[in-house]
């Protein structure tokens, strides 16, 4: 089967595609490029960093732009994935969702309109379990967004390894914060992975916080051979 | 023993981390359990297992019905079985039921008609479904709870055999719970 998978650069989108690649063939990634914040279906930080995943994956990669207004950008998704099956013939789709039916459910219309699969491999996974799989298979991902107490700046770009994971368990425990952001308040950006053929560097950054919010903005990256 | 059937459309599919996963984890925290790809199922795997489990399949996959005959064990035998949305259009199919094209997607409601111990007296709850096809009336079935749309769940007559249209392991996770426990 050929395959879509809807990316958003985080560690939730790079996995399923992860798991795609192993059993099906990833002919291509589909970005939306959010001008909303808050966007509703799309998270945006370093998101026009894609396409750099994108090449170190050696993976074409569809962007299409969306205000990210509530439905519009559900208009402007279906969009981009007509693109994808026209240009790369995909028989379906690849998604990151784990426990959002408000994003699942639209995204299943919109494959069931356009008679396509949807494939959500990482659906009702235990989020410390998948923290733990990430890290033992080889991703490399950091924090590039808080959006949510008592997270400081210092969360900001750091590196999910083991001590992390321990200390948002015990967020999850004391905060009722999910482990992996799925509640939007942590957003990852994934720089090195097995299905990655050159890992990224960031040569430069810059973290933008205020009052438990903020974001690590990525403004320069090199490829390194692997 | 319970025995979790996977009922995608090919062994080890990418289908099976969304729809026996998840399952699989909330067994694994009660019982003892083997999960069986459909086609790979033997008459052993039955005698083995305390209750059986028919899980569930992506919208565009119906592979399953083109092997129906895969499954009239469920016709033959005494032990618990819970279909879930596709295994319960495989229930009904095999005594002898009728599909009918009816797409629903994310959360509905659903309306309890029967009190069972699987709801644990809930009259009405909000439900995750995925189907493009439902279920119609089945003399040997009771109907158990409805959406606006469609039936949504069903318990044999005579059997211990329950069918659920919408996805328990999503948001309902007990009713699986329950039903190990039964």
């Amino acid at each position: 089967m050929r395959l879509g998978v809807l990316f958003s650069g985080g560690k939730d989108s790079c996995f399923a595609c992860y798991r795609a690649m192993k059993k099906e063939k990833v002919v291509c990634l589909i970005s939306l490029i959010s001008k909303n914040e808050e966007s509703y279906m799309f998270h945006t930080p370093n998101i026009s960093l894609t396409d750099v995943q994108a090449e170190a994956m050696d993976l074409p990669i569809i962007t299409h732009e969306t205000e990210g207004e509530k439905e519009t950008e559900l208009k402007d998704l279906r969009e981009a994935i007509m693109t994808a099956k026209r240009r790369y013939r995909i028989d379906g789709i690849v998604t990151g969702a784990i426990d959002s039916v408000y994003q699942s459910s639209r995204i299943q219309r919109i494959c069931n309109d356009l008679d396509l699969w949807c494939f959500n491999p990482l659906w009702q996974i235990d989020q410390l379990k998948l923290l733990r799989e990430l890290i033992s298979e080889g991703f490399r991902v950091i924090i590039t967004g808080v959006f949510a107490y008592p997270f400081n700046e210092k969360w900001l770009g750091r590196d999910i390894d083991k001590k992390t994971v321990k200390e948002l368990e015990d967020l999850r425990i004391k905060y009722r914060i999910s482990p992996s952001g799925e509640g939007g308040e942590i957003e990852t950006f994934v720089y090195d992975a097995p299905i990655f053929k050159r890992r990224i560097e960031i040569t430069k950054a810059k973290r933008i916080y205020s009052r438990y919010s903020g974001i690590y903005k990525i403004e320069g990256v090199r490829y390194v051979e692997k | 023993m319970i025995l979790i059937i996977d009922m995608c459309y090919k062994r080890e599919s990418l289908s099976k981390n969304e729809f026996v996963d998840p399952v699989v984890d909330i067994v694994s925290c009660k019982k003892s359990y083997i999960v069986k790809h459909f086609l790979e199922l033997k008459e052993e795997d039955i005698f083995r297992a305390e209750k059986i489990i028919l899980c569930g399949t992506a919208l565009k996959d119906n592979e399953f019905m083109n092997h129906i005959e895969k499954f009239y064990w469920i016709r033959d035998t005494e032990k618990y079985i819970l279909g879930i949305c596709a295994g319960m259009e495989v229930i009904s199919l095999v005594f002898g039921g009728k599909l009918r094209k009816e797409t629903e997607i994310g959360m509905r409601e659903i309306n309890v008609r029967i009190d069972d111990p699987l709801f644990e007296g809930r009259k009405n709850f909000s439900a995750y479904e995925l189907h493009n096809y439902s279920v119609d009336k089945l003399d040997q079935f009771l109907i158990l709870a409805e959406s606006e749309n469609s039936i949504q769940a069903i318990r044999h007559r005579e059997k211990k055999i329950y069918g659920l249209m919408f996805h328990p392991e999503v948001r309902n996770k007990k009713i699986i719970s329950t039903f190990v426990d039964l």
